[in-house]
């Protein structure tokens, strides 16, 4: 028996032919396929479920904003996301990574559920998980139907409209679970804002 | 409808599917791996690579075609993102470090795709698509063709062939990765995942600040990185970013994907060695140790166990709202009972056994199912112990499929069975004995160990998920996992095909009433219990000192 891990010439010369092909058909033919075909049956989702406001990009309905002033403070005129490991930087996703019993991790849990409750007056054993955990991604849009139901009176106070049509509003932008039954109910937090500031340019 | 009752449906619908189309596709296998007949582009594949594609090969000679096409593998990928800068569609990305490119060419060819860098901001759009998902195919395909070779050892009698190694990468990729890759990749467009080749948008956000949203041909590689089980995202956040998993649904289509192949494999290896009972019973296995290790995760990830995760009041850290618990603790269990590695939320902070069951997952050796081919062949060598197990009981000669297990060959399986053990524990053993390996941990105390525990149970499965608080890009991380991605992807196969090299050999032994079956529930049981008895007495001490000194 030949010693099998020597390798021939005539093997690697047929590795490169073989390589350089798989490089072409699947590296450049096929994801130009998936792409054209892509741009043609959904171009708005292909390219990222882009929102514009006058005609500018402002952001992605995909993609969770930070709705905060220059100075990081939020903005009580709109429905606060989730905290984000990486301050919804678009180009540095990612979660805390902070552990079950984490002392860090518990002292952020703390000091976000006292902030949420304060600033939405509301008691803090209201306040949800999803308000004062990092999401994965660092970008999640969404948040639960309890943690938008808490800020409803919030925004309503600081836009000026009838706290009932702020509830209807996020009853648009809700959904429940895909099916009924996949993932968990979400509000997209992006959707949400965007229609409120229509509404409020509207009256 | 409750958390809990969707949760189950979810997990019921996903069992359904899977079992409507494993029978089928496990049938497709069997035909595309036997059949003479060659595409006429096939045909034209192996003109140009070179290679006469009706001559079959000894076990040394394809080996030799694995590792020869492997090495060259790594090569032009480490050379891709070494020249990066001066490619197209670089997006203003520099050359990839040498050590970070190292350990990323390594990662993605062993179909292991650990990823010590950041996606958006590392990789160009050329380095992800000619480079990264090409490999996502290749490591792929050359999975299923070990597994197909090894099936051919125990299939055949009296032979020394095992295959045409080219034959077999090229009609992994033309008759099954590709296409289903192509119906994948436009399902997932159709939810939302991007397909472009832009470099992303400036936006100017609703509140005055600006954004950054990226781009890139990502549902292309979405698809195939969860049909060939390997896993490496296009965005850090990997299946978590909303661009690589818009919604559920798509999240939950990806947990399919992943699953489909390895668990039709045991019905195409009931079809090549002609007994579908055989088959069987290998999937009565994989499908019970998946369910069992499915619901604990979602049974603690529920329980939300751990003094930070109590004061959230739900273990929603390092979750996505959309997906919610019980869809993230089954992603997190199949892509670590897989090869894939993939991720819809960040198992560190999960809590301490959730994320040790995880852990656990990848322990087993990844058989349950296991990678593509990877999977089922690691299996089948845990049959061939699990047989000997039971012929040392009643004292008779162990065979598996009328192939007697000598001496020879439960060396082979032994070496088998011992390679990606000593790779772990050795790994994190030296990397907590080092300053270099403890500083890169975020977490202290047992969780940090569990970090360096991760990375190593990752890499030498070829696994590629991690607790990502791990610091890995360093040189002591690219190095040391590097190595324990090569050779627990390539030692193994070498294994392997040297044990399918001696069974082809062979002739087949007639069925006698001393005969042990092994189609009936009793050896499901058997083999079972030796897949969780190896990894009990291998890790135990190991995972006493992490997750659950943590969680207990």
């Amino acid at each position: 028996m030949s010693a099998p891990l020597l390798l021939s010439g005539r093997q690697l010369g047929a590795a490169v032919r073989a390589l350089l092909i798989a490089t072409v058909v699947l590296g450049v033919a096929y994801p130009l396929l998936i792409t054209g075909a892509a741009q043609l049956i959904a171009p708005g989702r292909a390219d990222g479920s882009l929102v514009e406001v006058d005609g500018q990009v402002a952001g992605s309905s995909l993609i969770g904003q930070a709705f905060t002033d220059a100075d990081g403070a939020p903005l009580p005129q709109y429905f606060q996301p989730r905290p984000s490991a990486s301050g919804y930087d678009g180009a540095a996703s990612g979660g805390s990574n902070l552990g079950p019993n984490s002392a860090e991790l518990a002292d952020l849990i703390v000091q976000r559920r006292a902030e949420v409750a304060q600033f939405n007056g509301v008691d803090p054993a209201d306040v949800p998980a999803d308000a004062v955990t990092a999401s994965a991604s660092g970008l999640d849009p969404h948040i639960s139907p309890e943690y938008a139901e808490i800020q409803i009176d919030r925004v309503a106070a600081a836009r000026d409209l009838p706290a009932s049509e702020m509830a209807a509003l996020v009853a648009e932008y809700s959904s429940g679970r895909d099916a009924g039954f996949i993932g968990a109910p979400h509000v997209n937090v992006v959707e949400l804002n965007l229609a409120l500031d229509r509404l409020s340019r509207a009256r | 409808m409750s958390a809990a009752a969707a949760g189950w449906l979810q997990f019921g619908v996903l069992v359904a599917a899977l079992a409507v189309v494993h029978r089928p596709l496990g049938d497709h296998m069997a035909q595309v791996f036997t059949t003479p007949r060659h595409w006429r582009v096939e045909r034209l594949v192996h003109r140009t690579v070179g290679v006469d594609a009706d001559t079959e090969q000894r076990w040394p000679t394809y080996l030799r075609s694995v590792l020869a096409f492997s090495l060259v593998g790594v090569l032009l990928l480490y050379a891709l993102q070494r020249v990066q800068q001066w490619l197209p569609l670089d997006n203003g990305r520099a050359a990839v470090e040498p050590g970070s490119a190292w350990n990323t060419a390594v990662s993605f060819v062993t179909n292991t795709n650990w990823q010590g860098y950041s996606g958006e901001s590392t990789m160009g759009h050329l380095v992800q698509m000619a480079g990264l998902a090409v490999q996502n195919f290749l490591s792929a395909a050359v999975g299923i063709a070990v597994a197909i070779a090894v099936i051919r050892g125990f299939a055949r009698t009296k032979t020394d062939r095992l295959g045409n190694f080219w034959v077999d990468l090229t009609r992994a990729v033309t008759r099954l990765l590709l296409p289903l890759s192509v119906v994948g990749a436009l399902v997932m467009v159709l939810g939302g995942v991007v397909q472009n080749l832009g470099s992303g948008t400036g936006a100017s956000t609703l509140a005055g600040a600006t954004q950054f949203v990226p781009g890139g041909p990502v549902a292309s590689q979405e698809a195939i990185k969860e049909l060939g089980t390997n896993g490496g995202g296009f965005y850090n956040a990997n299946a978590a970013h909303p661009f690589e998993g818009p919604t559920a649904w798509v999240s939950l289509f990806q947990v399919f994907l992943l699953l489909l192949i390895p668990l039709a494999l045991p019905r195409t290896f009931g079809r090549m060695v002609g007994d579908r009972r055989q088959g069987w019973a290998i999937l009565g296995v994989m499908a019970g140790l998946a369910s069992a290790s499915i619901g604990l995760v979602t049974w603690f990830e529920a329980r939300a166990g751990g003094t930070a995760t109590q004061l959230a009041g739900a273990a929603m850290e390092g979750k996505e709202v959309r997906f919610g618990e019980p869809l993230s603790a089954l992603y997190a269990a199949a892509t670590t009972l897989t090869s894939t590695g993939s991720v819809n939320s960040m198992h560190d902070s999960y809590t301490a056994l959730g994320g040790g069951t995880v852990l656990a997952n990848m322990m087993l050796g990844e058989v349950a199912p296991g990678g593509v081919g990877s999977g089922l062949y690691g299996m089948l060598v845990l049959a061939v112990v699990a047989v000997f197990v039971a012929g040392l009981m009643v004292g008779r000669t162990p065979e598996y499929l009328g192939k007697r297990l000598g001496r020879r060959e439960m060396t082979l399986a032994s070496l088998y069975i011992l390679t990606t053990p000593a790779l772990v524990l050795i790994g994190a053993a030296v990397a907590m004995a080092l300053p270099a390996g403890r500083d890169s941990l975020l977490n202290t105390g047992p969780h940090g160990l569990s970090e360096a525990l991760y990375a190593f149970a990752s890499a030498g499965n070829n696994n590629g998920s991690a607790f990502a608080g791990l610091s890995a890009n360093t040189p002591f991380y690219n190095t040391a996992l590097g190595l324990a991605m090569v050779i627990g992807r390539y030692l193994p196969i070498v294994l392997v095909l040297a044990l399918a090299g001696r069974l082809a050999a062979q002739g087949r032994t007639a069925v006698t009433a001393g005969t042990f079956p092994t189609h009936r529930p009793l050896f499901v049981g058997l083999l079972s219990a030796v897949v969780l008895v190896v990894v009990g007495l291998t890790y135990f001490p190991a995972l006493s000192l992490g997750p659950l000194a943590e969680g207990l």
